[in-house]
């Protein structure tokens, strides 16, 4: 199996490339080949993940593993360096998972203008973007995965979108791309500036931002961290996030939700952390801090929505926020609560846009004041709604617990180097953090508990009344089980993630 | 049993998936199989127990010759002619996180086995009770779902090996309490007491979430290690190498919890409203179990109490506090309530008064006994409840204007009920009079006199607010419209089996008979402060007693006048005081307007409104105009710029503004394949500039 290890993750990369080609060579009217092609496409590339995931050596999760380095563009040291470790393999693996769930779930709920071909296509290029980005070792290599994603995500909101698609989706557009340009600026001092003019991120992480002065290692790590924040995306940087979700169709929000999110914290835990841990730590207390006034403020802004998507897409922020204060706090609770965290939201979240999705398709509305009696008229759908409402607002057992626990108990002692806000004790600075971090698990509750008071309980509204509604359809059957197993089964057996990512974060974030 | 423990939260959560996967298709909706997992567990609880039982003796009977191990035991912390019985412990990895290894598993002692037993009958008997009261019911088969749902959860808490493990229990156990709470959710007022309950605990758990966080540090600060374990954290916490600031912080932390959980003062509002349920979740959850996992919590690591609140210098302290307030409102709101359930829920909240006050005055023996002895009369009381319900006041809770009389009609729910409110009084010698005897005369005999004398307040108003609930519901004349008659056996049953154990689980532990069963089997040996056993204190039995009785005689004297009340009719239209207080106890102190309409709905609506005001007109009001000054600053540019001067150097600042600037522009052109092209270009751009940097 020493061909599977070499070519693994190029396959993991470029599979669904693969797809896209052939989907595009498909005429457009063959609308069920297209589809097939797509599936098949996806699903050989979660193959490849499921091959990936047997072999890998758990015992040695801090090693970068089914490694390929070859040379790239040599006239600047970038090399084609792919490779994956404890942190990486989580989220490769959901990225390919949950691209899978969203095929099945498209098949017959294309929204308008219809297009399954181009729609499809673009699945399948997000799916080139996010896995890559997931494997890349190399800083050049990183950037272009990063900014794939863009595109089919902008097209996917502009084209299928609600009624305000435009605005959302330049706006999510320039956005990120303003954050990527610091970013890339970033990155090219790195190059220029630590002496090797190297892209590694192995390489750069051992030199640990040796050789940069502390004044441009600060510089460095603001357009870094300006271009994950905004990816995040952390408080303030979050706007576009609301209408982008608002606007997006179904599966562009649970891809949005489930993966895009997490290419900024996981940009963080690979790349602006480690390579820059001095500046990190003095950073750290103010990360910590927008990371807490963004599970806060994202929770009230939550309370003040009529939306129920609007809603979800603000819970995001709130969520991303425990994550981030994990990461800020560079331990290895904090970083392993991170890991789960992402994998969690993108579980629950993507549910829970899903189920937005089949609402909306359901009753032509997502204002919460016409709905209601959800579980009279459709009980399946109504259960599944109020489960994952209880494993968003981090019930234990369920896998959003192990986000959130692990998180709020790091900041009761971040790492030694970490500083404090404004000359106070880094100790009080983050136990005032974790406080707060636990009273917005009430908020969660109370937000997500209103919502689904004003959704599911009750009867129905006159107007909806005499609807008939059809509860889950085999199809969504199909896309969701695997995701509320996985929920459960995180939630109850958690060391089947911990066990990953322990060793790999250890690595980075052990002291 | 005792090492494979596990097993008995195991069962009813396969009763769970069984009725989950199977539903209506299984025989009698899912209640048999839900009542025959539960009564499976309580086989194991109660074998569990046995082998505690002989565990203790075989202990004592090695100690007793005298041996090595034993007198090593002894010096690590049993009492003096004590053995020294470890408990049984059991775990796996749950979870690691850097060194740190975090396990799952079971703690057995005999705390954990009487209180797996407890929760054991009390649900079998509600399962059974449940087959009648809840048939025809429109979700009966999710019902047994969640009732066994909850009893898994329940005892996964009681097993815990360890205070996270525990945590994961106690939430779900909300949850359960949730659902069931709200099984009635077309109605608004059903969901709404749910949620209540829900966000009310919850905020009681904000405290629980960082007092578990640092029983972890607790430990590490101890032994170095990072652990959860209920062991290491009670030897920690005795081990004299903790900071006492740290314990008081976690010791305060745990009691919020307690606070929101076992409906103490300030957060026992969601607890009345909980009754909004089927009245077998509130005998089960919101009187027997449930409620006392706090109760449970604080008796499970009582040393980081004991040292953090200093509970053995005497005086006053946190917890004793908090449950001798709880004591006296919750009894004094008893009094104006008109619905059984609603009396029987803030006696509810009023008995848990005496155990966590219990625990703070270092009763941790009265404390556990009280529990233990308060499930069974509750319990028993709630059901009674349920069966008048059932049976005959048609449905209705209402004591005015549905019940009265029943005595005739409904003669084994009368004496049952009964018995249930003697227990409750704490008649001799009926059950509640040993416990509450326990947690009195241990706080007289330990420096704590004011919440002995607290204590037999809370018992005289106990007698007489009993006596006005009984007195509505079965004496006088039927006020209802329905035809009363008995329950059936169903629901009987039940009630008997739970009258017979009010009567004798207090012999467990009858101090005057020299019988102190608690004291040997379930007080832990190891790792475990040395408490105050106090001596049968028969002046202070007889004082409470008495009281009780005489506000017993009081009361029926004033409720049997041909005006009832007589002399104190009217008062409070007499009397500006009484009016006031009369006031203030139909408005509950007021605190449900605090909290609902003013702190939730404050957050709610202006604090909510107004984030999301800042989110809209200013913090994205940024983000527009930098958009739009950008366009603009393309625009120029490319007219004064690029148009005007010729376009050969490429300005790597100047060709990204106004790449994106016109971007901007031709995308508000309304035209998709431009929008296509013109991000095709942004990247062709960027990568442009990659390939520039080659030079």
């Amino acid at each position: 199996m020493d061909w599977f290890d070499d070519w693994a993750l190029t396959l993991a990369v470029f599979l669904p490339a693969v797809g896209l080609v052939a989907v595009l060579a498909v005429p457009r009217a063959e609308e069920r080949l297209i589809k097939v092609v797509t599936l098949v496409a996806t699903l050989a590339t979660l193959a490849v993940g499921a091959g990936i995931l047997a072999r890998f050596d758990y015992d040695r999760s801090a090693a970068l593993q089914f490694r390929v380095d070859a040379s790239w563009i040599d006239a600047i040291n970038a090399r084609y360096h792919l490779a994956v470790d404890g942190i990486s393999l989580p989220l490769l693996v959901l990225s390919m998972f949950v691209t899978v769930l969203c095929v099945v779930y498209s098949w017959n709920h294309f929204p308008e203008p219809h297009n399954p071909k181009a729609f499809l296509a673009l699945i399948l290029l997000l799916e080139v973007g996010m896995n890559g980005t997931f494997v890349a070792q190399d800083l050049v290599l990183f950037f272009i995965f990063f900014e794939v994603v863009l595109l089919p995500m902008f097209f996917m909101i502009g084209v299928w979108g609600g009624p305000n698609r435009e605005y959302a989706s330049i706006k999510f557009f320039l956005f990120t791309l303003f954050g990527s340009a610091l970013m890339l600026l970033g990155f090219l001092a790195l190059f220029f500036l630590s002496g090797t003019n190297t892209f590694q991120i192995p390489e750069l992480v051992a030199l640990g931002g040796e050789g940069i002065t502390r004044t441009t290692q600060h510089l460095i790590f603001a357009g870094l961290f300006l271009g994950f924040a905004i990816k995040v995306p952390m408080f303030p940087f979050h706007t576009w996030l609301p209408d982008a979700h608002t606007e997006a169709p179904t599966v562009g929000s649970v891809l949005l939700a489930a993966i895009l999110l997490k290419l900024g914290t996981y940009g963080f835990v690979r790349i602006a952390m480690p390579v820059l841990p001095e500046a990190a730590a003095t950073w750290a207390p103010w990360i910590g801090l927008l990371a807490v006034i963004g599970i806060i403020y994202g929770a009230l802004c939550c309370l003040a929505q009529t939306d129920m998507k609007r809603l979800i897409a603000f819970s995001s922020v709130a969520h991303m926020g425990f994550v981030m204060l994990g990461i800020a706090t560079l331990t290895t609770f904090g970083v392993n609560a991170a890991i789960f965290g992402m994998v969690a939201h993108g579980l629950i979240t993507g549910m829970l846009f899903f189920l937005a999705g089949t609402v909306q398709h359901t009753y032509h509305t997502r204002e919460m004041e016409r709905l209601g009696g959800l579980l009279k008229q459709a009980p399946r759908l109504g259960w599944i709604l109020g489960f994952c409402a209880m494993a968003s607002l981090g019930l234990p057992g369920l896998a959003g617990f192990w986000g959130e626990f692990p998180a709020i108990l790091s900041a009761y002692r971040p790492a030694g180097a970490v500083s404090g806000l404004l000359g106070a004790e880094p100790l009080v600075t983050f136990r005032v953090f974790m406080v707060l971090a636990a009273i917005g698990t009430v908020l969660a509750a109370g937000y997500l508990l209103w919502m689904y008071q004003r959704v599911a309980f009750g009867v129905p509204k006159e107007e909806f009344a005499d609807l008939s509604v059809h509860d889950v359809t085999p199809v969504e059957w199909i896309a969701w089980t695997p995701m509320l197993l996985l929920i459960v089964v995180l939630g109850v057996y958690p060391q089947l993630l911990f066990g990953i990512t322990n060793g790999a974060v250890t690595r980075l974030f052990g002291g | 049993m005792l090492e494979s423990a596990w097993v008995i939260p195991a069962l009813p959560a396969a009763g769970f998936v069984g009725i989950l996967l199977f539903g209506r298709r299984l025989p009698r909706g899912g209640s048999l199989l839900g009542t025959g997992a539960v009564g499976l567990a309580l086989v194991a609880s109660l074998v569990a127990a046995a082998q505690w039982v002989q565990r203790v003796d075989d202990a004592a009977a090695k100690e007793g010759m005298g041996t090595l191990v034993a007198f090593g035991r002894g010096l690590l912390g049993a009492e003096a002619g004590h053995a020294g019985v470890e408990p049984v412990v059991r775990a796996v990895t749950w979870w690691e996180s850097g060194p740190a290894v975090l396990r799952v598993g079971t703690h057995v002692d005999g705390l954990t086995v009487m209180m797996l037993v407890v929760v054991c009958v009390i649900s079998f008997l509600v399962h059974v009770y449940s087959t009648a009261y809840m048939h025809g019911d429109e979700r009966f088969t999710y019902f047994y779902a969640a009732l066994s749902l909850f009893t898994a959860s329940m005892l996964l808490l009681v097993v815990a090996e360890n205070t996270l493990q525990l945590l994961v229990g106690w939430e779900l156990v909300g949850l359960c309490s949730f659902m069931l709470i709200g099984h009635w959710w077309e109605e608004k007022p059903n969901t709404n007491a749910a949620i209540k309950a829900f966000l009310t605990t919850r905020t009681g758990d904000v405290g629980l979430l960082v007092g578990v966080v640092l029983t972890g540090f607790v430990v590490e600060q101890a032994t170095g290690r990072f652990s959860f374990g209920i062991s290491a954290v009670n030897e920690a916490a005795l081990s004299g190498k903790v900071s006492s600031t740290l314990l008081t912080v976690t010791a305060a932390g745990l009691l919020l919890g307690i606070i929101g959980k076992s409906g103490q003062f300030p957060l026992h509002t969601w607890l009345p409203d909980a009754m909004a349920g089927p009245t077998p979740v509130s005998a089960l959850i919101h009187a027997a179990t449930m409620v006392v996992a706090g109760v449970y919590l604080g008796a499970r690591v009582y040393p980081v109490f004991w040292e953090g609140f200093t509970i053995g210098a005497g005086g006053v302290n946190a917890m004793a506090a908090v449950g001798a307030i709880t004591i006296v409102i919750g009894a004094l709101l008893a009094f104006v309530q008109d619905d059984i359930k609603k009396v029987l829920a803030y006696s509810t909240i009023s008995q848990l008064g005496y155990m966590v006050m219990g625990l703070g005055v270092g009763a941790w023996v009265g404390a556990v006994f009280h529990l233990f002895t308060h499930a069974f009369f509750k319990a028993l009381l709630f059901l009674g409840a349920g069966s008048i319900s059932h049976s005959g006041s048609h449905h209705s809770f209402d004591m005015r204007k549905d019940m009265g009389g029943l005595r005739h009609h409904m003669p084994v729910t009368f004496a049952t009920f009964m018995i249930g409110s003697a227990a409750l009084v704490g008649l001799f010698p009926l059950a509640g009079f040993w416990s509450k005897d326990e947690i009195l005369a241990t706080a007289g005999q330990s420096d704590y006199d004011l919440f002995m004398v607290v204590g037999v307040i809370g018992a005289v108003l106990t007698a007489s607010y009993m006596t006005r609930c009984v007195h509505l519901t079965f004496f006088g004349s039927y006020r209802g419209h329905g035809h009363p008659h008995e329950s059936p056996p169903a629901i009987t049953v039940p009630l008997v089996v739970l009258a017979v154990l009010s009567v004798i689980a207090g012999f467990a532990n009858a101090v005057a008979f020299g019988v102190e069963h608690f004291v040997t089997y379930v007080e832990p040996t190891v790792a475990f402060p040395k408490l105050v056993h106090p001596d049968f204190d028969a002046l202070l039995a007889v004082v409470s007693v008495g009281l009780a009785l005489a506000a017993i005689g009081a009361g029926a004297w004033l409720w049997s006048r041909p005006e009832p009340l007589g002399p104190l009719a009217g008062l409070t239209r007499r009397n500006a005081a009484a009016r006031l207080g009369h006031t203030v106890l139909r408005n509950k102190y007021y605190l449900d307007a605090l909290y609902e309409d003013v702190i939730v709905a404050g957050v709610r609506g202006p604090l909510a409104r107004a984030s999301y005001w800042v989110n809209q007109r200013v913090i994205d009001a940024v983000v527009n105009g930098t958009g739009r000054a950008t366009a603009r600053v393309g625009r120029l540019t490319y007219r004064r710029v690029d148009q005007g001067v010729i376009d050969a150097g490429l300005n790597g600042l100047a060709a990204e503004t106004g790449t994106l600037g016109g971007l901007l522009r031709r995308l508000q052109s309304g035209r998709l394949p431009r929008y296509a092209l013109g991000v095709v270009a942004g990247v062709v751009v960027i990568g442009a500039a990659l390939v520039l940097i080659r030079v």
